[in-house]
């Protein structure tokens, strides 16, 4: 393929990667902010938001839609409300010790990982998009007579993708919003800014630990409602985003949402150019280095206001 | 030094009671043991992908040999002797395997090995089983049975593979659909096999290869491997696995967008995969390599009918329970092949135990033609007992209104090729 459309193909499904990662890490970054939990299960919340939308949607018999529409809804909200469950009866006695909570989120992972193997099984199974048009897009050559429009194969999208860019790009708006304009955004920044003065001034900080941990898993059940059209509900598919998230916060600075966004949009487009014109391996090398490279040298991530 | 104390005598003499009396005590225990030999099951220790990459071959090639063992249990066993299917998961791990196939030999004291389907799986598990001299039947397709990387006592009379698979296929495709082909297969063994010997077949047809891409087993998004098609290729040979296959094909099917190349794949990209899933309609008019026809094709055999019925799947190859349970039917028949050879090598060599196993090995290895029969209902074939590798008939289908309908059908003689290793050369 020539190297424009092969650019813009890139650019494309970078942006699609960087959409749902940015998503999935807001979730993690939240957490890490507020309550200093490292959440090693994050990705199994992704994954479960993906298996309970095929779920959903296969016992809808109507239209695929109005299944996807309903999955959309309630993942996030039943895997927010196991996520404060999980909070309330595990984080919450540990007392949110940093080295406890590791282990036991790592516990966790495992927990909800076999659990869904043994109820959902082995098997990757799709979830149909609600719309789902392959979008074709010109290019312009010039040949003999000047420039010319041309339809080259492989150039090309897919309604549903776009439609995942614009729902993260909302959601992310919405999260900002949250944080910034709401009683309950301020309450959380004051949870994190200092936990005993907030304690000190009434904010019932246990119940922020459990809202944020509830709305940090949401986050990434949406994340994985929104890929599962696109890449089937899988019992193993919450490492991925777990790694990506892990270095995407890393990279932005642990607790800092612009910082975040900012670097699953680095993440996601260099894993989708560096993929498409090299390898996928090597997009993932390069990943990991650069984020060996901003411990080495700036170890509170690009946006970090502290050391973490 | 030469007068024995009078408590050093005693203490011989206990000594020799005791061993009497264990002697005595086992006695009945021996009379008990013998009997058994006769009576006892014959334990299969079978290898299965139940979780992993696998996974959904697993479930199927465990229904195929539950099928299959029912039939011979009614058929009075194996030299009157039940069948017992002793299950082990591998999670499709070579690692986890070779302890599998050492659980099977020494934990569960099991006959033999069997059932082994990916490649990495057999090459990581074969080797423990040649030093434990556990026959290991795989069926795998993979070509390291045949090329002589593994050993005596593994051996793969129930599927083709990979090398003959392709070497039949590539005349088909060169002369039906082009001559400039990109090849898009996993990367690892299997996919290997893909990537060497149908190069040099469609070379051998006077066709090129214009780019090998190799897809990670576990990749999940593919879109962005497929630039890298050049724009002249007329044929896109594809063969994918993996729990993502169906949106491998998807995409595919999204990139293209209706033009692009002809279109040829291993059915491997779309096992266990309904075919009239959203989003693959694209692929009406393309060509697939099956080994077993998935779709009831109209002269079917009686055989056929009857392994169809007695695995629980349907005309169009999805289970008899659930229509979108979809089969892994191209690959499945051979864990009902083997099985049944193993009972044909066990009858002629006289099996009794796990001391005769060498004799089972010599037993097979003197197979030569298995005719079409319910014992082998894909088709007729030719045992090599020096490759330890079964050759037979394949099958080119073309996606028409949905269904997967058969065009070709090579025979063994097109799918065979020079010994490569003389397995018989090697002590038992």
């Amino acid at each position: 393929m020539e190297l424009g459309p092969y650019l813009v193909l890139a650019t494309l499904e970078g942006a699609v990667t960087a959409a749902v990662l940015a998503l999935t890490a807001v979730g993690l970054s939240l957490v890490f902010g507020v309550m200093r939990v490292v959440n090693i299960a994050h990705g199994e919340f992704f994954m479960l938001g993906a298996v309970l939308a095929w779920w959903i949607a296969q016992s809808v018999v109507e239209h695929p839609a109005i299944g996807f529409a309903l999955a959309l809804v309630a993942a996030p909200l039943i895997v927010g409300a196991l996520a404060v469950a999980a909070d309330m009866t595990i984080l919450k006695r540990l007392d949110y010790d940093p080295e406890r909570t590791i282990v036991a989120t790592i516990g966790l992972l495992y927990i909800i990982q076999q659990v869904t193997l043994m109820g959902y099984g082995p098997d990757a199974r799709p979830v149909e998009a609600p719309f789902n048009t392959r979008l074709a897009l010109p290019w312009f050559e010039h040949g003999a007579e000047g420039w010319q429009m041309i339809w080259p194969w492989g150039l090309g999208t897919t309604s549903y993708k776009l439609a995942v860019i614009g729902a993260a790009v909302a959601l992310l708006c919405a999260v900002w919003a949250l944080m910034a304009r709401t009683r309950i955004g301020l309450v959380m920044r004051a949870t994190q800014a200092d936990r005993e003065m907030a304690l000190a001034f009434g904010i019932p900080v246990e119940r922020v630990y459990a809202g944020v941990f509830g709305l940090g898993a949401a986050l990434a059940a949406l994340a994985g409602v929104l890929i599962v059209p696109i890449q089937q509900a899988h019992y193993l598919m919450g490492a991925d985003p777990l790694l990506l998230s892990f270095i995407v916060v890393i990279i932005g600075g642990l607790g800092s949402l612009p910082g975040t966004v900012l670097a699953a949009v680095l993440i996601g487009l260099s894993d989708g150019i560096i993929s498409v014109f090299f390898s996928p391996t090597l997009a993932k090398i390069l990943a990991t280095l650069l984020v060996g490279l901003v411990l080495v040298f700036r170890p509170q991530g690009l946006f970090g206001a502290r050391g973490a | 030094m030469n007068t024995l104390k009078p408590g050093q005598k005693t203490g011989i003499t206990r000594r020799g009671a005791l061993a009497g009396g264990i002697a005595a005590a086992s006695l009945p225990l021996w009379a008990r043991y013998s009997h058994a030999q006769t009576a006892a099951p014959i334990k299969i220790g079978f290898q299965v992908h139940r979780t992993g990459i696998g996974a959904a071959y697993g479930r199927w090639y465990d229904r195929t040999t539950q099928a299959a063992v029912k039939l011979i249990n009614e058929g009075g066993g194996i030299n009157g002797r039940m069948v017992e299917i002793v299950a082990e998961d591998d999670g499709t791990d070579p690692k986890r395997g070779a302890e599998v196939v050492e659980k099977f030999a020494n934990q569960h004291g099991c006959d033999i090995g069997f059932g082994t389907l990916f490649s990495h799986v057999v090459i990581g598990s074969a080797p423990r089983a040649g030093e434990l001299k556990l026959p290991y039947f795989v069926v795998s397709e993979g070509h390291h049975v045949a090329s002589g990387m593994l050993n005596r006592y593994t051996l793969q009379p129930g599927i083709t593979d990979v090398k003959s698979q392709v070497q039949a296929m590539a005349p088909y495709v060169a002369a039906n659909l082009g001559k400039k082909v990109t090849m898009v297969f996993p990367d690892f063994a299997f996919g290997h096999d893909h990537r060497d010997f149908f190069t040099q077949a469609i070379e051998a047809q006077g066709g090129e290869v214009l780019a090998h891409i190799a897809i990670p087993p576990s990749e999940t998004s593919f879109t962005k491997y497929f630039p890298k098609i050049p724009r002249d290729t007329e044929v896109l040979y594809h063969v994918m696995v993996g729990p993502a296959v169906l949106t491998f094909v998807k995409e595919l099917g999204e990139f293209f967008g209706g033009q692009g190349p002809a279109l040829f794949g291993f059915i491997d990209s779309l096992e266990a995969v309904a075919i009239d899933s959203p989003g693959l309609e694209f692929l009406e008019n393309s060509y697939f390599w099956e080994g077993m026809c998935r779709d009831q094709q109209p002269d079917q055999s009686e055989y056929e009918t009857a392994y169809r019925t007695a695995v629980g799947v349907n005309e169009h190859g999805a289970s008899v329970s659930d229509p979108r349970d979809v089969a892994t039917y191209a690959h499945m028949f051979g864990c009902w092949e083997t099985l049944h050879v193993i009972k044909a090598g066990m009858e002629a060599a006289g099996y009794t135990g796990p001391q005769d196993r060498a004799a089972l090995i010599e037993a097979v290895e003197a197979m030569t033609t298995l005719p079409e029969s319910l014992a082998h209902p894909q088709g007729d074939k030719i045992f090599n007992g020096k490759t330890h590798q079964v050759f037979g008939h394949q099958n080119i289908s073309r996606v028409e209104g949905g269904k997967l309908v058969r065009v070709h059908r090579t025979s063994i003689e097109d799918t065979l090729y020079p010994d490569e290793v003389d397995y018989t050369a090697q002590p038992l």
